[in-house]
């Protein structure tokens, strides 16, 4: 585990390319995430059973979310948040199963999940706004801004990325170290706290990742004053 | 020559990641304690307080994140080291 965490090792080779580990495990959850939506969404019914309600319920969170951040339809957001939460939660999680390194501690797939969110909001930009307007909203509020909202366009999903890399390599690095410096039982702990970093970063990835499409759609800008404005319309009463 | 730069990057590896948790651990905490003075104060608006309070506080965080970054380009990919 002291190898250094920015390479990947090769898992095996298809002719020409090196397929590493972390594309294994991310394939992996792939497979596990669609083949249990499909298993799960095959026999719908008015009458949910126990593994319906428990979608029912987090579709309509995710719905509620998606509506306080961007009012309006949540259905077009829902599909690619959605996704997002659920791939980054299960990978962040997959440390659990032995022999599994998260393929999210490993700076590649961070950058893949950010670019995805930079594609979606400059493509999400361009339809609800026309390319004139989406090209209008980075001379908000005035034209000197210009260079700093090009600027942020670009640090703000280096940073997407970096944050999620950081929480999870570290979580599962400290973890090797404790594993090689004291015995069995010891890192349950800070696995267990990785638990709650996982879970908790997952939500803000995909948090980001939907109030940053939601300033491209909005045209505000700066996607702080987005994510404040519902606290600013609940304190007017 | 190589051990010279070894031995600093690690120093100074320790030394980002240490002063760079300082900034960020004060700024959660004020952030923490006004949060939690509005909810104390607003209890109805508890769910957007700490749904925007996640999302400043993975803000505040990257600050430290990106120390930890450089302390581990510093250790494992050290452009300087041969």
């Amino acid at each position: 585990m002291m190898d250094s965490p920015l390479t990947t090792t090769t898992a095996f080779t298809l002719g020409p390319l090196a397929v590493t580990w972390p594309v294994v495990t991310t394939w992996g959850v792939m497979a596990v995430l669609a083949v249990g939506s499909l298993l799960a969404t095959r026999r719908l019914s008015t009458r949910p059973g126990p593994v319906q309600a428990v979608l029912e319920l987090v579709v309509e969170t995710l719905d509620h979310e998606i509506e306080a951040t961007i009012p309006g339809d949540p259905s077009r957001f829902r599909a690619l948040i959605g996704t997002l939460l659920l791939f980054v939660l299960c990978a962040n999680w997959s440390s659990l199963v032995p022999g599994v390194e998260p393929p999210t501690a490993h700076l590649e797939t961070d950058a893949a999940l950010a670019a995805l969110v930079f594609v979606a909001g400059i493509g999400w930009g361009i339809r609800a706004q026309g390319l004139g307007g989406w090209l209008a909203s980075f001379a908000k509020p005035s034209w000197v801004m210009i260079p700093l909202n090009l600027v942020e366009q670009v640090t703000r999903h280096f940073s997407l990325m970096v944050r999620l890399f950081g929480n999870v390599m570290s979580g599962v690095f400290v973890v090797g170290i404790v594993l090689s410096l004291a015995g069995l039982l010891v890192p349950i702990p800070l696995m267990a706290l990785d638990l709650l970093t996982g879970a908790v970063q997952a939500y803000i990835f995909a948090t980001l990742a939907l109030v940053f499409i939601g300033s491209a759609v909005t045209g505000e800008g700066p996607p702080r004053e987005t994510s404040a404005s519902p606290t600013q319309d609940k304190d007017t009463p | 020559m190589n051990d010279l730069i070894q031995i600093v990057s690690i120093f100074s590896a320790a030394l980002a990641v240490g002063l760079g948790a300082i900034g960020p651990a004060l700024a959660e905490g004020r952030a923490v304690a006004s949060a939690l003075d509005a909810i104390a104060r607003q209890p109805e608006a508890a769910g957007t307080i700490s749904r925007t309070l996640f999302v400043g506080l993975a803000m505040i965080e990257t600050m430290a994140i990106y120390c930890l970054v450089i302390a581990l380009l510093l250790l494992f990919a050290n452009p300087f080291v041969q």
